[in-house]
């Protein structure tokens, strides 16, 4: 009875076949399920709407005055260089240089005390009102000098603050130091300065290069480095410094973190000094270079130790300073992620979704229609996390952006410090955000896949990602396990969010209750992307393997 | 691409349960195919290896010559449907078309036009939740013509369909088939397939137990079978066995003569000047000759628990 039978045709066009048909096909699915577009919608809505909620809600706690002093608000600190926020508040003795020239002195002592709270202001971020203080006036306790208190050779662009330097320098724990533009910082020879065993430092400036030496005795002597500072004027001011951080203690509890912050004072004594070079008059004059960020250097105060001075006496020369010379650092808070906090909700949201847009094709039995409609069930798989990767990217990037200058603006107004940030980090704190939620989402997708329940899936991802980051910088692990958590987790990757750099010269607990990830922003990405690629392949390698 | 479909010794267990036991058979163009047997005997499993959806242990399922998963946008070349509810109840319908046409890079004008085939328009802007059986029935035989495939593979496509709905899948498979289509329907109900099937592939235990055209096995469970109605009973008895039939007496008036032809009996009765009131060849149902068909066969009677699926 086949004879007769002309077999049938199909009609209908050819087509290009392939990978974007199916990722269009996947798009439709998304957009015509009313209940995942309203989803979409609310997760972009909750980044803005934390971020703006705790914006709104924070008032200015920086920089108030010294007890009972009007709480004007923060002073912005300046920027470096390099356009970082700064602490710039070192006591410089200084004679104009022209052209090249070099400067050898030998340290002689380093010593430092604590100046009590009811001198200077309280600890940054500590709570208001000040901590557990000592009574005011007391005099200052013999605390020794602080471990990154500083001595040595200064070569600055000018007496602004944030202004181009750099300097060779002994410090009471951390030894030799060729620092310069408050980022760079290049170890030299180990050890503390005593009256038994001095140092001998030179900086010799030729042209941009500006190059460090260390010596025990002033005949052999050591390269520190060499550093380039382009376009530093010609004309520049060099001789002495001595610096300090204030003194703070950290306390992380839970809910929160603490720090009890004392200013402290340091004071060097410096011989032999010898000058070569462009050096123009005879005189040397000190000051204190201007206000700094870090309350604790306000100038004004009336207390010589804060103040600083310098005192020369017979070719000795004894100088007293405050102020720091080095990054501002501060716990993220004050850092332009602080306006994204609500990225956790929205990485929620995201991964909800991710893992419904391939669960309910289980539970619906879907996924048959779906690895019929592409043999090739590789391609299903990648088709949905293209378009959820899409989404997500997409609604994070116009959340991100659209938060992080309102909720700045907000936190400026609001009396609040916010640490300026460079375009290009910005830039990547945002993007990030949006590929942080997208590749959280494709990962989510890739969960759904091997698991096949929606519940589950969607449980093991938040528990893996969302999880870890709210238990650490909420405080409520202690900083060494909440670190541990952020390198192996996925959680790692809210590390591209950080915008603020730990710098092992300034000593602070860079820990993530404070907005400091273990690992660099996109080494924490680098671990979220290797868990999707992870669970992607044993995603697709199951689909292909079992029977639909 | 030829259309047509060639399933050779396909075997597969799950566990230690035998699904498919050696499953051989062709479906031909132009006809349907119907594709019976009870409950577990492995039609819906074969089915699903034919769309590579599971993985048979041994053997072949080839569509037009290849293996499903080895064609490029396969619903032009193949159009199924298995399972009438696997859609997203927050879906409508006409979105459900839409991914599937996109996926194959088909025009959305193939959407409107499967929805008019199968008389969907009204309900197609509705979300697929809110559909009956019949409806989803409807929805599922539109999306296996969305790529104007010449091979369709029906499971249970009268499911849950009215009295109507099973009129117009009827005639919409006839039409369908005629045009060359090879269509293979699965049932567990012959009679659904009353004037429709043109071949009867019957299964059981995961093996073809017959493969025949319809035509011939309704002619054999027929017989020869002629219903004589007539007062002189007796008589026609007599000439009727004379002429070689087996005669037996239905009740008073009613005779069933065996082995003659009705033309030949209504000759043989003129002949001898019997009158009669009826003379009527019987016909046997597609459900009768399948009964008939499967009456001996112990895969009918005694089905093992094995896997559904």
């Amino acid at each position: 009875m086949t004879d007769t039978i002309t077999p049938y045709r199909s009609t209908v066009p050819a087509a290009r076949d392939g990978l974007p048909a199916l990722v269009r096909a996947e798009w439709t699915k998304f957009r015509t399920v009313r209940g995942w577009v309203v989803a979409a919608v609310v997760a972009l809505l909750l980044m803005p709407l934390f971020g703006l909620l705790g914006a709104a809600g924070s008032h200015g706690e920086v920089g108030g005055g010294p007890g009972g002093e009007s709480r004007a608000g923060h002073r912005a600190p300046p920027t470096g260089p390099g356009g970082e926020a700064v602490n710039d508040g070192p006591y410089f003795v200084h004679r104009p240089l022209a052209g090249d020239g070099t400067v050898t002195v030998r340290v002689t002592s380093l010593t430092g005390v604590v100046l009590p709270l009811g001198n200077g202001p309280g600890g940054l971020g500590g709570p208001a009102g000040g901590g557990p203080a000592g009574p005011a006036g007391v005099p200052p306790t013999e605390g020794g000098a602080q471990p990154w208190a500083k001595a040595g050779i200064l070569l600055k662009e000018s007496a602004e603050p944030g202004s181009a330097y750099a300097a060779v320098m002994v410090t009471a724990d951390h030894g030799v130091r060729l620092q310069h533009n408050f980022t760079g910082d290049t170890a030299g020879p180990p050890g503390a300065v005593t009256a038994d065993a001095p140092r001998w430092l030179r900086l010799t400036r030729a042209g941009d290069l500006l190059t460090g030496y260390a010596s025990p005795d002033g005949e052999a002597w050591t390269t520190v480095g060499t550093v380039r500072l382009p376009g530093l004027p010609s004309s520049v001011l060099a001789g002495l410094f001595v610096a300090t951080p204030g003194d703070e203690t950290f306390e992380q509890h839970l809910g929160g973190f603490e720090s009890i912050g004392e200013p402290a004072a340091a004071t060097a004594t410096f011989d032999e000094l010898d000058t070569q070079g462009g050096f123009a008059g005879s005189d040397w004059s000190g000051q204190r270079i201007g206000a700094t960020g870090r309350p604790g250097g306000a100038p004004g105060t009336g207390d010589p130790l804060v103040e600083g001075g310098f005192d020369v006496s017979r070719g000795t020369f004894t100088l007293t300073g405050s102020g720091d010379i080095a990054p501002f650092v501060t716990e993220g808070a004050a850092a332009v992620e602080r306006t994204l906090v609500g990225t956790f909700a929205t990485l929620t949201v995201a991964v909800v979704l991710g893992v419904l847009f391939i669960a309910t094709e289980y539970r619906r039995g879907l996924i048959r229609v779906s690895v019929a409609a592409s043999p090739r069930r590789g391609r299903v798989l990648a088709a949905k996390a293209t378009v959820i990767g899409a989404i997500t990217f997409v609604l994070g990037l116009v959340a991100a952006a659209v938060t992080v200058p309102l909720g700045r603006r907000l936190l400026r107004d609001n009396g609040n410090l916010v640490l300026p940030t460079d375009g290009l980090t910005e830039l990547r704190v945002v993007v990030g955000t949006a590929a942080l939620l997208a590749v959280a989402a494709v990962l989510a997708v890739a969960v759904g896949t091997i698991l096949r329940r929606g519940a589950g899936a969607a449980a093991g991802v938040i528990v893996l990602t969302v999880l870890p980051y709210v238990l650490a910088v909420a405080a409520v692990l202690p900083a060494g396990a909440a670190q541990w958590l952020l390198r192996i987790t996925p959680a790692a990757g809210f590390a591209i969010q950080q915008s603020v750099v730990a710098y092992p010269q300034v000593g602070h607990p860079y820990t993530p209750v404070a907005g400091y990830f273990p690992l660099a922003p996109w080494a924490g990405f680098a671990v979220l992307c290797g868990w999707t690629v992870l669970a992607l392949g044993l995603a697709t390698y199951l689909l292909r393997r079992r029977d639909a | 691409m030829e259309a047509t479909v060639e399933v050779t010794g396909l075997r597969k267990r799950y566990g230690p349960a035998v699904a498919l036991d050696g499953m051989t058979f062709t479906v031909a163009p132009g006809l349907v195919t119907a594709f019976v047997g009870p409950n577990g005997a492995g039609k819906s499993t074969t089915m699903r290896v034919i769309l590579g959806l599971d993985r048979a242990d041994e053997g072949s399922a080839l569509v037009g010559g290849r293996w499903y998963r080895d064609l490029r946008q396969p619903l032009r070349h193949l159009g199924a449907l298995l399972d009438p509810a696997a859609l997203h109840p927050a879906r409508r319908g006409r979105d459900h078309l839409l991914w599937l046409a996109r996926s194959q890079a088909l025009p959305t004008g193939r959407v409107d036009e499967v929805l008019r085939l199968t008389g969907l328009e009204s309900a197609a802007r509705r979300r697929t939740g809110g559909y009956s059986l019949g409806m989803r029935q409807r929805l599922g035989i539109a999306a296996a013509l969305l790529g104007d495939p010449p091979v369709l593979i029906l499971d249970e496509p009268f499911n849950g369909l009215d009295p109507e709905g099973i009129v117009w899948m009827r005639g919409f498979l006839r039409a369908l088939a005629a045009e060359g289509r090879a269509i293979l329907v699965s049932s567990h109900l012959m009679s659904e397939l009353q004037d429709t099937a043109g071949h009867l592939v019957v299964v059981g235990r995961g093996r073809v137990v017959a493969d025949t055209g319809v035509a011939e096995l309704i002619a054999a469970a027929s017989g020869d079978r002629v219903t004589l109605r007539t007062v002189e009973r007796t008589e026609a008895m007599t000439v009727l066995a004379g002429a070689g039939a087996t005669v037996t007496v239905t009740d008073r008036e009613t005779l069933t003569v065996s082995g003659l032809p009705a033309g030949r009996v209504v000759a043989l009765l003129n002949e001898a000047g019997l009158p009669f009131s009826e003379v009527s060849a019987h016909r046997a149902t597609l459900e009768e000759a399948y009964m008939e068909l499967t009456r001996d066969a112990v895969e009918f009677r005694a089905p093992r628990p094995e896997a559904a699926r």
